[in-house]
C-alpha cells in the first residue's frame, strides 16, 4: 500500500528526520511514536504531500507520489472544519461528484461516526469530540486507500479520546481501513496499532519496531500491553520511573 | 475497564442542543442603556424649559422636534434627507468597488502586493479631508467633488480590511484545501473568498460610518441641499434648532444605514463563532 524509501527531510541542522523506511500493507495500523520533535509530523506531511521539501521516495501501491493523492485522507491534530460550512457541508468538502450522491455518502459517513443528527450544526455548535468525528467522517467520505492522523486525539479528555480510538478501530473494521498514526500517546499506540515505530534521536530514525499480535479489541489493561509499554519506555530513553 | 476484555465499548453519540441566545438575559441589559439618554433628555428639558440656558444657545426639545415636523410638513426634509442619502449611496458604492477590485488584487497576487501596497499605505497617511481643496478646484463644488470626496473615505477602511482578511486567512485551512488538490481558483472560491467574509464585513461596516462624516464635510464646504446645508443654514441664520434637527436627522439616517448593514452581515456570516450584541 504505503511505502517509503530512505526519507530524509532535516530543517535547521538538526530538526526532522533522516533514513526512515518503512511500509504498509493493506489493513493495517501502524503507528509512528516518538517524544516531541523526533520527526513524528514530519514524515506524516511528506506523506500529504503537502511538504515537498523532502529526499527519498514515497510510493503508493508502487507508484512515487509527487504532491497530494487521492489515495490520502488525513485527519489533522486540529478539527480542521471549514466555520462558514454545516457539518453535512465540510463532510463532503472532497467530494465532486453530483449533490445527491455527495449528500447521501456524506450522511452515510456522519452515521458512522454516530452524528446522523447533528448535520445542520456549525462548527461553532460543536463540542472538540464532535468537530473531530466531523473531521473523520470528511477524511474518510472520499474512500481513501490510506487514512493519516497527525496526532488526532491528543486535544481531547481522556474518555472522549477512548471513545474516538474504539471509533476508529470500528471503522478499521468495517472498510478494511489502512492508517497510519502519529502519537505520543503509548496506550494509544498498543490500542490502535499492529505495528509501531518508535522514533528517536535528532534527527529522528526508527530506532526500533514493535509488532503487536493480540487481536482486537484489546483489553486497555492487559498484562501483555503492560509488558510492551515498558519495553518502548526503556527504548524511548524513559525508564526506571517506578523502580 | 479490563473485565471488558473481548468487546469495544459502544461509542456513544454525544447529545447536542441547537444553543438559543438567552433572550430573557438581554431585556434588562436594553433597559440599562435606556438610562442615560432618558437622563440627558430629562435634564435638557428642564434646563431649557426653565430658561436656564437661552433658546437661541440650547432650544428645547420640544422645538427641535417641531422644527423637525415643520420640515416634514413643507416637504424639504425628504429633499435634503434624499441627497445625502444619494451622495453616500454613490460614494460608498463608488469607493467600496475600488477597494474590492484592488483589494483582491493585491491580497491573491504578492507581485500587485508589493507594487500597489507601499503607495496605498502612504496615501492612507494622508488624512482624507486634505483632499478637499483639490478637489474643489479639480472638479468644482457640484455633486462630483463631493462624491468623490466620499470614496476616498470609504475606501480605505474597505481596502485595508478586504487584504488583511485575504491575508490572514488560517494556513491550516487551505492546507486541507491543498490535500483534496483544489486548483487556485478552487481555493479562492471555496476557502479564501468565505474565509475573509468577516473582515470585509468590518471594512463595510467603518467605510460606512467613514461616509457619513465625509458627506458632512463635503455639505458644508458648499451645497444648495442635504443635511449638511441644513447645518450651514442653521449657523447663519443663529437657528440651533435646525443645527440639532440636522445632527438629530445624521444620527438617525446613519444608524439605519449601519443597522441594515448589519442585518445582511448577521444573516450571511450566521456560522460566526460570535454572539452578536447591541445594535
Amino acid at each position: 500500500m504505503l511505502t517509503i524509501n530512505r526519507l530524509t527531510r532535516i530543517f535547521g541542522g538538526e530538526n526532522g528526520v533522516r533514513n526512515v523506511s518503512f511500509s504498509v500493507e493493506k489493513g493495517e495500523i501502524i503507528g509512528l511514536l516518538g517524544k516531541s520533535g523526533s520527526g513524528k509530523s514530519t514524515i506524516l506531511k511528506a506523506i500529504t504531500g503537502l511538504d515537498q521539501g523532502y529526499s527519498g521516495d514515497i510510493l503508493i501501491n508502487g507508484e512515487k507520489i509527487q504532491g497530494p493523492h487521492e489515495e490520502i485522507g488525513v485527519v489533522f491534530q486540529e478539527p480542521r472544519l471549514f466555520p462558514w460550512l454545516t457539518v453535512l457541508e465540510n463532510v463532503q468538502f472532497g467530494l465532486n461528484r453530483n449533490k445527491k450522491e455527495n449528500i447521501a455518502a456524506a450522511r452515510e459517513l456522519l452515521k458512522e461516526v454516530g452524528l446522523e443528527h447533528a448535520e445542520n450544526l456549525y462548527v461553532k455548535q460543536l463540542s472538540g469530540g464532535m468537530a473531530q468525528r466531523v473531521s473523520i467522517a470528511r477524511a474518510l467520505v472520499t474512500n481513501p486507500g490510506l487514512l493519516l492522523l497527525d496526532e488526532p486525539f491528543s486535544a481531547l479528555d481522556a474518555f472522549t479520546k477512548m471513545q474516538l480510538q474504539d471509533l476508529v478501530l470500528k471503522i478499521w473494521k468495517s472498510q478494511q481501513l489502512t492508517a497510519v498514526i502519529v502519537t505520543h500517546d503509548i496506550d494509544e499506540a498498543l490500542y490502535l496499532c499492529d505495528r509501531i515505530l518508535v522514533l528517536s534521536g535528532k534527527p529522528g530514525q526508527v530506532e526500533r519496531e514493535f509488532r503487536i499480535d493480540e487481536p482486537r479489541p484489546r483489553n486497555r489493561g492487559s498484562e501483555t500491553l503492560a509488558r510492551m509499554k515498558a519495553e518502548i519506555l526503556h527504548s524511548l530513553g524513559i525508564e526506571a520511573v517506578y523502580s | 475497564m479490563s473485565k471488558k476484555a473481548t468487546e469495544i465499548p459502544q461509542t456513544i453519540p454525544l447529545s447536542f442542543e441547537t444553543k438559543k441566545t438567552g433572550k430573557k438575559k438581554r431585556n434588562p441589559n436594553i433597559l440599562l442603556g435606556f438610562i442615560l439618554p432618558v437622563l440627558l433628555l430629562a435634564v435638557w428639558t428642564a434646563a431649557t424649559e426653565t430658561g436656564f440656558i437661552p433658546s437661541y444657545q440650547l432650544p428645547s426639545p420640544k422645538n427641535v422636534i417641531e422644527r423637525i415636523v415643520r420640515l416634514v410638513q413643507d416637504g424639504s426634509l425628504w429633499s435634503h434627507v434624499g441627497i445625502t442619502f444619494y451622495r453616500v449611496g454613490i460614494g460608498f458604492f463608488i469607493g467600496t468597488l475600488a477597494a474590492v477590485l484592488l483589494g483582491s488584487v493585491v491580497g491573491f497576487y504578492s507581485k500587485a502586493e508589493k507594487i500597489f501596497d507601499p503607495i496605498i499605505q502612504a496615501f492612507k497617511s494622508i488624512p482624507s479631508l486634505a483632499w478637499v481643496p483639490l478637489f474643489i478646484l479639480w472638479m468644482g463644488i457640484g455633486e462630483a467633488s463631493k462624491i468623490s470626496l466620499i470614496a476616498v473615505g470609504v475606501f480605505f477602511p474597505v481596502y485595508l480590511n478586504i487584504v488583511s482578511g485575504i491575508l490572514n486567512v488560517d494556513r491550516k485551512l487551505i492546507e486541507v484545501g491543498k490535500v483534496y488538490r483544489l486548483s487556485h481558483f478552487q481555493l479562492v472560491k471555496r476557502i479564501i473568498f468565505p474565509a475573509s467574509l468577516p473582515s470585509f464585513f468590518t471594512g463595510l461596516r467603518s467605510g460606512l460610518g467613514l461616509g457619513w462624516m465625509f458627506v458632512v464635510a463635503a455639505e458644508l464646504m458648499g451645497a444648495s441641499e442635504g443635511l449638511g446645508y441644513l447645518l450651514v443654514i442653521g449657523q447663519n441664520s443663529s437657528s440651533p434648532d435646525i443645527i440639532i434637527a440636522s445632527i438629530l436627522l445624521f444620527a438617525i439616517v446613519g444608524k439605519l444605514t449601519d443597522w441594515f448593514v448589519k442585518i445582511i452581515e448577521n444573516k450571511v456570516l450566521a456560522w460566526r463563532d460570535t454572539s452578536a450584541i447591541g445594535g
